[in-house]
């Protein structure tokens, strides 16, 4: 049961990635790896929904979709729950902590039309997970997001300053050290 | 029920729609009510840090519509009595890189200083009464003004519309309630005092490492 459980953890952080093996969510991960600080707060506010936006889809799905036979309705409907989970976070953090708020009020829309999450939605129907799998699903991702962005983002800060042939500055190197990390992370494919 | 939407796929279909849609509707409306902010904390914190001079040099009527400005994203750096020191305590809080401050605005004043009007050649114009946004200017039409000293807060904004120049900004005069010991002579600041054990100026070394 434990076991079953940290490998699922493990299976989502490093084996089964969803930004460098699945290739999910890769618009957070160039577009918010350029401070290490945002990075941090990106990774938080991501893995926060992630795991909420995954328990509620499975409850939607097991619940209300299975029973009437309308699981062909799920996009739909988990787009909908993801809408609603980010805006109500939204709403919370603007009234308990006004500086997170400050720093991560463009993120937050972002996060619901990011493709890890609606990912991790339709991959735990697909998987047919149970609800506290589907819990440790998402939260997994959601650690395995923030692992990549933050050191994503330290390497960015790092390359700023590096001394880099002119044609591959900005982006350009970005890309390239995306591809390497995800090479690093396919050498983990045998560890499950 | 289920039975009967069973048999209906479509009803099925708009049922599960409209409810879910419904019931994420009224717990979005819920939260909106319970979770609702009074104006804006992030100005609140902001309106903190500035000085409550009220001066308006910053080109805004007063320090509130400052910080609300500041958490909309206008500079930093436009409060001439607030100084280094507030430019500093707004980036810290706001998480951004302290700007020198825009001598466009006004310069910081070393030593503060309160409006004097010579009273004798005073009009009773009652413009510097309006330019004040303190009320710290006592007069009325056609009867010569006075400064009420305690409540200046030497902004300098009652100089320029007064017709006849009679007003001075006198540098405060050092009192029992204003003098305060100097700090501490800073001497630290000027001696590096990272350790290293290379000898000053031996660059050889350095290249070595």
């Amino acid at each position: 049961m434990f076991a079953d459980y940290s490998l699922l953890l493990i299976s989502a952080i490093l084996v089964n990635n969803f930004v460098l093996v699945q290739f999910l969510g890769l618009c957070p991960f160039m577009g918010v790896s350029n401070k290490l600080e945002a990075a941090m707060g990106m990774s938080l506010a991501t893995t926060f929904v992630l795991t909420l936006a995954s328990a509620c889809s499975n409850l939607t799905y097991h619940f209300l979709l299975q029973p009437l036979g309308l699981g062909y309705l799920k996009t739909i409907a988990f787009i909908l729950v993801i809408a609603v989970v980010v805006q109500f976070t939204e709403m919370v953090m603007r009234k308990t902590s006004p500086l997170l708020h400050r720093v991560l009020g463009v993120y937050l829309p972002l996060i619901t039309t990011n493709c890890a999450v609606l990912g991790v939605a339709l991959l735990n129907i697909s998987k047919d997970h149970s609800f506290l799998q589907a819990l440790f699903y998402g939260f997994g991702a959601g650690a395995g997001f923030s692992l990549v962005l933050v050191l994503f983002a330290a390497m960015r800060e790092r390359l700023t300053v590096a001394d880099v042939p002119s044609p591959f500055k900005g982006a350009a190197v970005g890309m390239i050290t995306a591809g390497l990390m995800s090479l690093a992370f396919m050498g983990f494919a045998g560890l499950v | 029920m289920i039975d009967y939407l069973l048999q209906y796929p479509l009803l099925a279909a708009l049922t599960a729609l409209v409810g879910l849609a419904t019931a994420f509707g009224a717990l979005l409306g819920y939260a909106a009510v319970r979770f609702k902010t009074e104006g804006n904390p992030i100005a609140d914190e902001i309106n903190n840090i500035l000085p409550q001079t009220q001066c308006g040099q910053c080109g805004y009527p007063g320090c509130r519509p400052y910080a609300e400005a500041i958490a909309n994203g206008e500079a930093i750096n436009k409060c001439p009595p607030g100084g280094e020191a507030g430019i500093q305590a707004l980036a810290d809080l706001l998480d951004m890189e302290p700007t020198p401050l825009d001598s466009e605005h006004g310069d910081v004043k070393t030593v503060p200083s309160v409006a004097f009007i010579r009273e004798a050649e005073c009009i009773g114009c009652t413009k510097c009464i309006q330019a004040c946004p303190v009320d710290a200017i006592l007069g009325a039409a056609k009867q010569m003004h006075t400064v009420i000293t305690s409540e200046c807060t030497g902004c300098d904004l009652c100089v320029e519309p007064c017709p006849v120049d009679c007003i001075d900004m006198i540098p405060q005069q050092e009192s029992m309630q204003t003098w305060h010991w100097d700090l501490p002579n800073p001497v630290s600041r000027s001696v590096d005092l990272i350790a290293t054990d290379s000898v000053p100026g031996d660059v050889s070394q350095d290249r070595a490492a």
